[in-house]
């Protein structure tokens, strides 16, 4: 019969082994040594049933289909548009994905989308070479006008967005921001200047308490302090 | 002959360590580990877009580490800043150590950089570098089957002693063997065994033995300030 070394929750480190028997099964960031199962990156371990996998507390975003991200125009070129995904691949986005109008041969791509500018976009496909492309065909994916850019962990993101939305919805009801979170770790604020800035020492405090539990209630009352 | 350590310590007792995780703010991962004076500091970015693009690799992701002594690091002269034949070299030796646990296969195309910087150094710099960079590239959250550690061992006269200062890498009254090892800690697998010196070839088997018992420690170490940083939930 099996044996775990590690608890629920547990913080390992790689190298940690994590159990040991046949009959438990290594999943995700986790691999089999001989009849031991080991941690591959540094995670918190979750156990289900037999398997065992990690959760990762930290790394960059790797790009992922269906993901909804914001990106920063980097270049133009012939077919579309060179964006920064703010991963290690920069991604491409072409003119039938950016836009439904007719555009001519030699139109200036300028007036659609500037170098500089952010948008909000969705990969619509990776491949084993991580070319990424993205696309802005869809609901809520547009070009963001005004606001402020903030940098998050994109593994504090699903605490940010909250269990069906529900943290970022109450920011934006408490706060009257408009609020887009991309999977990147990229955040789009925009909204009375100062509104913006509680916004974002908001979110560096969910950043920090992302492990407590009752954290919608806590940012809440930050909120309404601060408002 | 050498009797007693210069500063009193045991024949296999390392200097006094220090390590701790996510030291620099702006780098993906980050750590500090420190014998006694030597403090090594690494940085690692990435993985992230690398160029010229002759140097990409199409089926995983490079690593690059840099080694440096800062310019008035050393208890010697001044050290000319900017890269040396011997920081060429080590930066090399570090690569090599830490690569066989780092699994890039996901990144294709891309580099992940790590910037190992000393502000001070008295002998054992490599091995507190590679501590350093292990902890730092587990903090950047790549994918790893193991940690390394490292710790010097050699022969100073004729005791053989685990992490040597500079005053016993001096020692002048006999002769004087350093061998730099690191260890994966898991499988006990070494990834970096260098030597300066003269040894017999027992002495030497003794003393992969005595740096694997402390690299153990050393490992220990890493594991501690590395679940530090993650118990609060940064």
């Amino acid at each position: 019969m099996g044996k775990f070394f590690v608890k629920q929750k547990d913080i390992v480190v790689p190298g940690e082994e994590l159990a040991e028997g046949m009959d438990i099964l290594p999943s995700v960031w986790t691999y089999r040594e001989g009849d031991k199962i080991i941690a591959r990156r540094v995670g918190l371990v979750d156990i289900k049933g037999r398997t065992i996998k990690l959760i990762p507390l930290s790394g960059k975003y790797i790009p992922k289909k269906n993901d909804v991200i914001i990106c920063k125009v980097t270049d133009i070129s012939f077919n579309g548009w060179r964006v920064d995904t703010n991963s290690a691949y920069p991604a491409m986005l072409s003119i039938r994905e950016a836009t439904s109008d007719y555009i001519a041969k030699g139109t200036d791509l300028t007036q659609y989308l500037n170098i500089g500018e952010y948008i909000v976009a969705k990969v619509i496909n990776v491949t084993s070479q991580k070319l990424v492309d993205i696309s802005m065909k869809g609901p809520g994916l547009h070009k963001l006008r005004g606001g402020r850019i903030i940098r998050v962990s994109p593994h504090k993101v699903p605490r940010i967005i909250g269990k069906q939305g529900s943290m970022v919805s109450m920011l934006k009801r408490e706060t009257k921001c408009q609020i887009v979170v991309g999977q990147n770790g990229l955040v789009w604020i925009k909204g009375e200047p100062d509104k913006e800035l509680l916004v974002e020492k908001a979110i560096r405090k969910i950043e920090k308490e992302s492990h407590t539990t009752g954290l919608t209630e806590s940012i809440k009352s930050f909120l309404e302090k601060g408002l | 002959m050498y009797e007693k350590r210069l500063d009193g310590r045991d024949f296999d007792e390392v200097r006094k360590m220090e390590a701790k995780v996510g030291v620099i703010k702006r780098a993906d991962g980050s750590a500090y580990f420190k014998f006694g004076n030597t403090w090594a500091y690494a940085a690692v970015y990435g993985p992230r877009n690398l160029y010229p693009k002759f140097l990409q690799d199409p089926s995983r992701g490079i690593l690059r580490c840099n080694y440096n002594m800062m310019p008035f690091s050393s208890s010697g002269e001044r050290v000319r800043p900017g890269g040396s034949r011997r920081s060429k070299e080590i930066s090399l030796v570090t690569t090599n150590a830490l690569l066989p646990v780092l699994d890039l296969d996901e990144f294709p195309n891309s580099v992940v950089d790590v910037f190992i910087e000393l502000p001070q150094t008295e002998a054992g710099s490599r091995c507190a570098g590679i501590n350093a960079a292990a902890m730092a590239l587990a903090d950047a959250g790549l994918a790893m089957k193991d940690l390394v550690s490292a710790v010097s061992v050699g022969r100073v006269g004729d005791k053989l002693l685990v992490d040597l200062d500079y005053s016993e890498e001096a020692y002048e009254e006999g002769p004087v063997a350093d061998i730099p090892i690191a260890i994966m800690p898991s499988s006990g697998k070494i990834t970096l065994l260098q030597m300066d010196g003269l040894l017999p070839k027992e002495d030497l088997k003794t003393l992969i033995g005595m740096a694997r018992k402390a690299c153990r420690r050393i490992y220990n170490l890493q594991k501690t300030a590395l679940k530090e940083k993650y118990k609060s939930g940064e």
